[in-house]
């Protein structure tokens, strides 16, 4: 495996002119101090309650994401080239995602194969033929990326359902203004803090025609015992939005209300944060408690806005992953800016063979896995884990994907022995409104903590930092 | 804004207020059972304390006897208490982090300090001092969360419904006091006299916090029809349930003219008070201050039903 790229000393040890004050000031600052800050800043999170739920771990069921202080540090010219990618992508999922649901161009001109998005659990047959307010689907997505050397980006993941993890983002910002105030001092970072309005902008421009010129909007949370909760609330606090749970809203004669003190109130945008499943138990699973019964028929009428859209599973799927670039240029007649990581479909004959051959070198996912469960990394895993893989992969090819272990950046973190490299990635938020698509400057830098290790997932011991772009 | 919201609002000061009152209930108890038995000191008053904390079914379900061990856990630490202070703590905080949003920053951080802290008290003190400090910490987070809602919550309908929380979860604690306690303000036991009653009164107006104003109010020694006056009808008294409903009426009344309508919640509230302001202490007693404080209770909770059918579902 290839020597990580590191952030702030490149390939070759030298320092990055991003990083030169942090550098010196990494310096400067006493091992105690730094450990002192870190501590103080765990106990703010405490303190703001900004936790979050492990499924399955009855023993604590609320815990912190750890946090790290040493922020990273993109310049304006990295985040300018990642920027105009995020907005291509983007712009593409929702191409994709209304002509799937629509005329099926591209499934008619054999560039996604059918049964891809047909077979997908994902797919929604109620949306076919369905329009929604602006045509647009994915109003919220996070892309996530990786970096590999100094010029390269890939997109890892697209996440065009509802992402979570922005909160992490604003929040890291407020307690990194609160102690390091001096660090901030020495650079120009571009806030980000502004990304409240940018949402409610966002969700107020895509309401039906038919609601009123204040549209109402309101967040759908499952409720306090889902693992985003905090950043549930936290979100409709910063937008000045009612936090509802489907028991607070009712569907009469195709439109949406809540239950207020004074009575009925119509809705007319829903940020929702509870999965297509569970939306309406009239539509999909009959037993879902957390959602609104007629709900769907509301939305079918054009009478409520859902954001995101139903159905946009088909475009983050890990299978639909490997045809994005082709989408890309069908849709936009572009080239990628940003580049996919390379990817074997284990559906494909040859590539079946290929991942066989060389399973200890990939990575191995499950199209519909999420969260870094139902993986194979090859270079790390034992011989009973690679030979229960080999047969999963025989058994069941369409149901996998590989792709080549790669060596994600490194950046400056603080761990048990002092600073030293960790790997990360970075979750950028793309808000896509009917004006137009805003990109708040950074977006969510995970860490995965432990020495070598590549998962940065916070279920499996990731970390967060704050990440600055600086402005030029 | 939502029901839901004005519904976990409204009892998470409730549960706040009630875990308060259940500290005073216990430092008062430990205090007169602390004094030797010619000095009112009696076994039965651990039993009392249960009966005031209004669970008695609950508590015998689960125990023999009502001795200082038992009640302490099932009042302040049992799980198996719906009602019990870390229950209380425990609601509360749920409750508020199912409305994060409309609180303050304040209120948020007062409520999940003490959920935090609670968890250092474990299962139970080790020994009644540590005990004791328990209580005041229980106090002192009360009075925290109820200063921070004070002190910072805008003057809306979210303040409104936690006021009406408090008030109604207040009034009923004064009244379950009074019940509990009604047979060592009558007359039959001033007969009596002595030193049982005086530091049995005494322990009445501890729970309520009440002993300091009872004597800047009448300036005298403590007789129990005074006692009866301060705690029912003596709008100065912030416990007392003429203060309870002077608030309960002006903060449904700033709801009904916020949303421009009135409804059965301030018609009750208002006739409850009404009834205070027109009586007088020794009718109370010659019609029988059981039956008038088992009544109170009963509308009381009639209200709060008027309440949640008016506005919180």
């Amino acid at each position: 495996m290839t020597v990580a790229f590191d952030e702030m000393t490149g390939n070759d040890g030298a320092l990055r002119p991003s990083y030169t004050e942090l550098k010196r000031w990494l310096d400067e600052i006493r091992p105690d101090v730094l450990d002192y800050r870190r501590r103080e800043a765990e106990l703010l999170f405490r303190r703001i309650g900004i936790t979050f739920a492990v499924y399955g771990d009855a023993d604590s069921t609320e815990r912190l994401i750890p946090f790290d202080v040493i922020p990273r540090i993109l310049s304006s010219k990295e985040w300018d080239l990642v920027r105009r990618g995020l907005e291509q992508r983007t712009k593409a999922i929702n191409a994709y995602i209304r002509d799937v649901y629509g005329r099926r161009e591209i499934l008619r001109a054999g560039i996604v194969p059918e049964d891809l998005v047909f077979q997908n659990p994902v797919f929604r047959p109620e949306m076919n033929g369905q329009k929604v307010p602006h045509d647009i689907y994915v109003h919220i997505a996070g892309i996530d990326i990786v970096r590999v050397d100094s010029d390269t980006f890939y997109v890892l993941e697209d996440n065009a359902r509802t992402p979570s993890g922005v909160s992490y983002m604003l929040e890291n910002r407020e307690i990194m203004l609160r102690l390091f105030p001096e660090l901030f001092s020495r650079h120009r970072v571009a806030p980000v803090e502004n990304y409240p309005d940018e949402l409610l902008a966002t969700l107020k421009s895509v309401a039906p025609t038919t609601s009123s010129a204040d549209p109402t909007v309101v967040l759908l949370t499952p409720g306090v015992y889902n693992s985003a909760y905090y950043e549930h609330s936290f979100l409709a606090d910063k937008l000045g939005v009612e936090l509802v749970e489907g028991r607070d809203l009712l569907v009469k004669s195709e439109v949406v209300y809540m239950r207020t003190t004074e009575g009925l109130k119509r809705v007319d945008v829903i940020y929702r944060r509870i999965d297509d499943d569970f939306l309406d138990p009239l539509a999909f699973r009959p037993d879902s408690a957390l959602g609104v019964p007629g709900i769907m028929s509301a939305y079918q009428a054009g009478q409520v806005t859902l954001a995101n859209a139903v159905g946009t599973g088909i475009a983050d799927d890990k299978a639909v992953y490997s045809y994005m670039p082709d989408v890309v240029k069908f849709y936009l007649g572009e080239e990628p800016i940003l580049k996919n990581v390379p990817t074997w479909r284990c559906r494909e004959e040859e590539h079946l063979s290929y991942v066989l051959d060389h399973i200890e070198e990939l990575v191995v996912k499950e199209v519909h896995g999420s969260g870094g469960y139902g993986m194979l990394i090859g270079p790390k895993a034992d011989k009973n884990a690679i030979s229960i893989f080999r047969s999963k992969l025989k058994t069941d090819p369409k149901n996998f994907i590989a792709q080549p272990t790669l060596a994600l950046s490194t950046c400056p973190t603080c761990v048990e022995e002092g600073v030293a490299p960790r790997h990360v990635d970075l979750r950028p938020f793309v808000l896509t409104g009917r004006d137009r698509i805003r990109i708040v400057p950074g977006g969510l830098t995970r860490v995965a903590l432990k020495k070598g290790s590549l998962v940065v997932n916070s279920s499996q011991g990731g970390g967060t930092k704050d990440t600055w772009v600086l402005d030029s | 804004m939502l029901s839901r919201t004005a519904d976990n609002l409204y009892w998470l000061s409730r549960y706040v207020e009630r875990a308060e009152y259940l500290a005073r209930i216990l430092e008062a108890t430990q205090r007169l059972t602390a004094l030797p038995i010619a000095y009112g000191g009696s076994s039965n008053e651990w039993e009392s304390a249960v009966a005031t904390a209004g669970c008695t079914n609950a508590f015998f379900a689960h125990y023999g006897e009502a001795n200082e061990e038992n009640v302490t856990d099932f009042l302040a630490f049992s799980t198996a208490n719906p009602s019990s202070i870390r229950n209380c703590f425990e609601i509360a905080r749920t409750n508020a982090r199912a409305v994060r949003t409309a609180l303050t920053m304040e209120m948020w951080d007062a409520i999940n300090g003490t959920w935090l802290e609670l968890k250092r008290y474990g299962n139970g003190p080790t020994s009644r001092e540590e005990f004791m400090r328990f209580l005041r910490w229980v106090q002192e987070s009360s009075l925290r969360f109820d200063g921070s809602a004070y002190r910072t919550m805008l003057r809306n309908d979210a303040y409104w419904f936690s006021r009406l929380g408090l008030y109604s979860e207040r009034a009923d604690n004064t009244a379950r006091i009074l019940d509990v306690k009604y047979h060592v303000l009558l007359p039959a036991n001033e007969m009596v006299g002595g030193p049982l009653d005086y530091f049995q009164w005494s322990a009445i107006l501890r729970s309520v916090s009440a002993l300091t104003a009872y004597h800047w109010v009448y300036r005298e020694s403590l007789k129990p029809w005074l006692i009866a006056d301060l705690l029912m009808l003596n709008d100065q008294m912030p416990r007392s349930l003429a203060s309870c409903y002077e608030n309960l009426v002006r903060y449904l009344d700033d709801i009904a003219n916020a949303y421009g309508r009135q409804g059965p919640a301030q018609r009750q509230a208002r006739s409850i008070r009404t009834r205070l302001e027109n009586s007088r202490i020794d009718e109370i007693f010659q019609r029988g201050l059981h039956e008038f404080i088992g009544g109170f209770i009963a509308d009381n909770n009639r209200l709060g039903a008027a309440i949640t059918d008016q506005y919180l579902v």
